[in-house]
This record gives C-alpha cells, sequence and structure tokens, in this order.
C-alpha cells in the first residue's frame, strides 16, 4: 500500500509541475496583470479600465461576436463536411483499406499551418489556379476576388482544423454495431430516420469531443485569420496580439485574454449543456 | 392452410460461391420453423434473404403470397431478433419498442396502447423507463423480441437470439419463447446450431447442409427417421461407423464389426446407432435382435443422462450407450464384460 502510494506521488510530480509552472503561473500572472493600470506618476492601482476599454470602442466587441459565430459555423462546417468522410472510411470501406486511407487523410498534420496557409494563397489568389482554371474554362471572364476575404479566412480555418474532427468521429461510429442500423432499417425506419434517430445520437459523445477541439483551435488561431483573411478580416486573437506587441499595453491584453478563454468557455459549457453530454464523458 | 412465406429454389451467390444452393420451402401460417445447421451452412443467408438485407441471385421469395423481389427491409411485413438483439442503447425500454409504431405515424395514443400491451404480455411492465443497459439477459431478450412483435409481423425471424445467454436462462427461454409463439400465434422462423433449442421449440424444422437443406420434418420425425447420414449425424447423438460391405444381409464395419440388417436396397456406406437404441443384456424373448459381446471402458457419469463408453470385443470399435434411468446398472465397473443388443430397425444405413 505504501509502495504503491509512492509511485502514485513520484508520478503525479511532472503532472502538477507541468500544470503549476507553465499554465497556472502564467494565467495568475496575467489574471493581475488585467486588473492593474499605471497611473501618471507610474504607480500601479486596481482598475476594471482595462475591461472597459474592450465595451467602450465598437470595433473590440464587433470582433469578439465576429470571431465567436464564426468559430460556431467553422465548428459546423466542419462536422458536415467530414461526417461523410468519417462514415465512408468506418462503414463503407474495408477495414484492410481505412487504416491506410486514415493515414492518408492525416498527412496535412505533418506539414504545419502555416504552409498550407501559403497553399491556400497559391490557388485562391487572382492569378491562382482557381481563377485560372475558371477563366480557361471560360466560365469567368475576369478573376473573382478569394483571398484576402471572409471566405478564404473560413477555407483556411476549416482546412487547418477539421482533421481533428473526424479521428473522435471515427473512433465513435467504429463502435456503432452494424445491427443496430439493421434493426432500425427493419423496423421499418427511412435512411434520414436512422441517420437521425439512430447514428447522430449514438456518435454525439464523439462528435461533441472533436467539435471541442475544432471549436478551441479556430476560436485561438491566429495564422489562418491573419494570412489569409488579410485587413477586411478582424479575428480576436489578433487584437490581443496587437496589445501586446503592436502597442505594448500588457494589462489590455491579459484583459483581452481573459475575456477570449471567458468566450470560449461560456459557449463549450452551452453546447455541453444543449447536446445533454458531461465533459467527463466526451474528454473520454 | 395457406402458406405465411414460400421459398422457390433460392440460390444466393456470393462471387462464385453458392451460400445458398436452390432451396425450396414453405412455412404454415402460425408454425414455429426451425433452420438447424452448423456455422457456415447458410442459414444466417437465407435468413437475411427473407429479410430484405440480402437480395436472392435466383429463384422466387414470397411473403402471404406477394413476391419480396425489390422490396426494402423497412417494407417487409417481417421483423428479425438479431442474434446480439441490437437493442438501441441511448433509448430506454419503452422508446426502443415503441421506434417501429412511431415510424408508422400511428397516432400517439395507439403507440401508448399497443407498446403497454406488448410490454405486459412479455412481463416488463414498469420497466419501461429503465435504460436498456441496465437489464438482465433474459430482459434485453424479452425487449428485442416485444419490439418486433408489436409491429405485428406476418413472420417473425430469430437470429439464434439464446446464443449469448447462460444454459440455465437459455433452458428458461426455450420453453418460453415456445409458450409466446402459442399465445400469441405469430409465425416465428427460428435460425440456430443448437439442435436441442431446434427440437424443443419447433413444430418443424429445416437441417440445412452447405447451402442446401437435408430434411424438413418434425422434431420427431428428424430424430426417429433422419433421411441422409448427415441428419443421422446432426441430429442426436449417435454412433457413426463406416461400412465396407453387404452381402447376404450382413454389415460389415470398417474394423471387422459384423451386424445383421435385413432387405436394404442399396449398398449402404455407413450405419448410426443411438446410444438410448443399446438394451444392456437383453432378455431372450426379443425379436430381431442384433446381440454384441463388449467390454466396458469408461463409465460418463452426467446424472440421468449417464453413458458408458464401451469397445466391442469383435472389432475394437467404440460405442457410446445411455444407461437406463432405474439403478440397474449402478454398480458396473470398467472393465466388466457386458452384451447390449439393438433392434435391427434401430441400425440406421445410408449410401454415404
Amino acid at each position: 500500500m505504501n509502495k504503491k502510494g509512492s509511485t502514485f506521488y513520484l508520478l503525479l510530480i511532472p503532472v502538477l509541475l507541468w500544470l503549476v509552472v507553465l499554465i497556472v503561473t502564467p494565467h495568475l500572472d496575467l489574471m493581475f496583470r488585467s486588473f492593474r493600470l499605471e497611473t501618471d506618476e507610474g504607480n500601479m492601482i486596481f482598475s476594471l479600465n482595462n475591461y472597459l476599454t474592450f465595451f467602450q470602442d465598437k470595433i473590440y466587441w464587433l470582433t469578439f461576436v465576429k470571431t465567436a459565430l464564426y468559430s460556431i459555423f467553422v465548428t459546423f462546417l466542419a462536422f458536415v463536411v467530414t461526417f461523410p468522410v468519417a462514415f465512408y472510411l468506418t462503414k463503407v470501406v474495408g477495414k484492410r483499406y481505412s487504416g491506410f486511407m486514415t493515414l492518408l487523410l492525416l498527412i496535412p498534420i505533418w506539414i504545419g499551418e502555416l504552409v498550407t496557409v501559403y497553399g491556400w494563397m497559391i490557388l485562391l489568389r487572382d492569378n491562382g489556379v482557381i481563377n485560372n482554371f475558371l477563366m480557361r474554362i471560360g466560365l469567368i471572364k475576369s478573376p473573382i476576388e478569394m483571398l484576402f476575404t471572409n471566405f478564404s479566412m473560413t477555407i483556411g480555418l476549416l482546412y487547418m482544423s477539421m482533421l481533428f474532427m473526424i479521428v473522435p468521429m471515427m473512433s465513435a461510429l467504429d463502435s456503432l454495431d452494424d445491427s443496430l442500423i439493421e434493426a432500425a432499417s427493419d423496423l421499418g425506419a427511412s435512411k434520414w430516420t436512422i441517420f437521425r434517430q439512430i447514428i447522430i445520437p449514438y456518435t454525439t459523445p464523439g462528435i461533441v469531443s472533436g467539435g471541442i477541439i475544432v471549436f478551441m483551435l479556430v476560436i485561438g488561431d491566429y495564422v489562418a485569420p491573419n494570412i489569409l483573411g488579410g485587413k477586411s478580416s478582424l479575428w480576436f486573437t489578433e487584437q490581443i496580439y496587437n496589445k501586446f506587441l503592436a502597442s505594448f499595453n500588457w494589462s489590455e491584453g491579459a484583459a483581452f485574454g481573459f475575456l477570449l478563454l471567458l468566450l470560449s468557455s461560456t459557449i463549450i459549457w452551452i453546447a455541453l449543456k444543449l447536446t445533454g453530454q458531461k465533459l467527463e464523458r466526451v474528454g473520454s | 392452410m395457406s402458406y405465411v412465406l414460400e421459398i422457390k429454389n433460392v440460390t444466393k451467390k456470393f462471387g462464385d460461391f453458392k451460400a445458398v444452393d436452390s432451396v425450396s420451402f414453405d412455412v404454415e401460417d402460425g408454425g414455429f420453423f426451425s433452420i438447424l445447421g452448423g456455422s457456415g451452412c447458410g442459414k444466417t443467408t437465407l435468413l437475411r434473404m427473407i429479410s430484405g438485407f440480402e437480395e436472392v441471385t435466383k429463384g422466387e421469395l414470397l411473403i402471404r403470397g406477394k413476391s419480396m423481389e425489390g422490396i426494402p427491409p423497412e417494407r417487409r411485413p417481417v421483423n428479425i431478433v438479431f442474434q446480439n438483439l441490437a437493442l438501441f442503447p441511448m433509448m430506454n425500454v419503452e422508446k426502443n419498442v415503441a421506434f417501429g409504431l412511431q415510424r408508422q405515424r400511428l397516432p400517439k395514443s395507439e403507440v401508448n396502447t399497443r407498446v403497454a400491451e406488448m410490454l405486459e404480455r412479455v412481463g416488463l411492465t414498469g420497466f419501461e423507463k429503465k435504460k436498456v443497459t441496465e437489464l438482465s439477459g433474459g430482459q434485453r431478450q424479452r425487449v428485442a423480441i416485444a419490439r418486433s412483435l408489436v409491429l405485428r409481423p406476418s413472420i417473425l425471424l430469430l437470429d439464434e437470439p439464446l446464443g449469448a445467454l447462460d444454459r440455465k436462462l437459455r433452458e428458461h427461454m426455450k420453453v418460453e419463447l415456445k409458450m409466446l409463439q402459442k399465445e400469441i400465434g405469430t409465425t416465428f422462423i427460428y435460425i440456430t446450431h443448437d439442435q436441442s433449442e431446434a427440437l424443443v421449440m419447433s413444430d418443424r424444422v429445416a437441417v440445412m447442409n452447405e447451402g442446401r437443406f437435408e430434411q424438413i420434418d418434425t422434431p420427431k420425425n428428424l430424430y426417429k427417421n433422419p433421411a441422409t447420414s448427415f441428419v443421422a449425424g446432426f441430429v442426436g447423438e449417435s454412433n457413426e461407423f463406416d461400412v465396407t460391405s453387404y452381402v447376404d444381409g450382413e454389415l460389415t464395419t470398417r474394423n471387422g464389426c459384423k451386424l445383421n440388417k435385413k432387405d436394404l436396397d442399396f449398398q449402404p456406406g455407413k450405419l448410426f446407432m443411438r446410444p438410448e437404441a443399446f438394451i444392456l443384456n437383453p432378455t431372450e424373448e426379443l425379436e430381431d435382435i442384433e446381440l454384441i459381446n463388449m467390454k466396458v471402458k469408461t463409465i460418463l457419469f452426467d446424472g440421468s443422462n449417464t453413458k458408458i463408453s464401451a469397445t466391442i470385443k469383435q472389432s475394437q470399435d467404440e460405442v457410446l450407450i445411455s444407461l437406463p434411468q432405474n439403478a440397474q446398472f449402478e454398480d458396473l465397473q470398467e472393465g466388466d464384460d457386458i452384451q447390449a443388443g439393438i433392434h435391427s430397425d434401430d441400425i440406421k444405413c445410408y449410401r454415404d
């Protein structure tokens, strides 16, 4: 008993170190910072001013709302795009090929976001591959402006995050016994009913856990909105970045960071409530 | 008598492999029909063709006189109880049973009454709100049956649903299923590899082997008069011997045991003798009895099903013999000499 106990605590040390040193401490520091204000005399005083800035300037909370809505939208798109793929890989393709095909699917993750984002730029720019092709076949006369818009930003965010949706969804679908689908069909259910009443409820834990990962990645992403979105597509992480590195206002940056944390946590909490899931279950 | 199911020369091919090979049979309305066969004999494929999950390669399949060609599973008047039951884990008992009725867009009040009626019939009243994962094996079984029966199908197909239960419960469920079928009168088609399940429950049993039906008969006839050597070996226990010659009404087994069997009009290749057909130390006055001298090798005690394994002196062949229920042979010892008699009608001979 005693020996077992000591091993347990020994193994707990790295986890605790990681949590305390790399996560809790910097966050506490940021939290204190976010409530501090430097007076004209150079003294630090407690103040809510940093948070007030956010509500006083329209651009900040408009970006905030836009970031939230787009993140939800991209998460939803990721589900729509990846669900058929996950279903195909687990239920249609045989076991022999699905492993290999899943591996192929994960290749973009090896490359790194920055490179794939530049890849999208080559495809989407005015004299890029897509515009060239459309003009060549005569569908359009002049190039469509796709790059540096909300459209290109959405594509970039989706591409970067959607693979993280597939893996939990595939494991949920994998555990779904085919005979459940057959039983539902035998009892008179149409394909749509089977999808809605059997497959979706059964895979909800996988969808929610994949959704949380995608949502967190998207809402906190900086590269895709910054490079593909250009000037017209503001993302809240860019505001935080600007506070820290452009205007060197760490206090306001910290306050904004906490607002983003609050926002993402709230949305995830609502999503869990709506789908009737528990965080522990989704996390496992 | 009308037929609820007619199968005419049905064949199912997977590539070049014939899983079901021109099978024909009819099932009478309200009967309990079993298909008995080992794994890979094609019985599950046959069931999946009746339910519509597999297409028929060749032949015709009629339910209540109507061809089922091109009709998908959801529109056929048959329902399956799956081998693993396939209850919906995210729904409670009530919702599982109501699932099919809701698909028919029946009014809510009717759905509720029919679900309640069905749950009462299978003895699950009070379990409506329970999760199916909280039920015992037998209860889950009954939910699966209720879920199908509530739709009042023409035929209920059962795909070895007792396979996963422990032995005691299986024995119990056998009786329960038979009673339930008698009570509601729906035609049951039951697939199994367990001969005892098939014999106990069914009105008629089809024995299937390598995609073909060997025999369709009542359980009693199947046991008493197997039509082929496969049936003789598969249904019930039997002592099987290769026959090497048949001359002047005398059979000789491979190892040289000689038995008299009159009036066979073919050259037999195999003979079968049931363990319970032997009479130990028979009295003189019995007629047509073949007497065989043996030595007791081992005693296989199994309560009411106790047998002895004995060696035939003449040929060193081994045979299993059932001991009578009375205590007559209680002090039989290993190594004892014993004489066993068998009526020549109980020596079943087959061509191959």
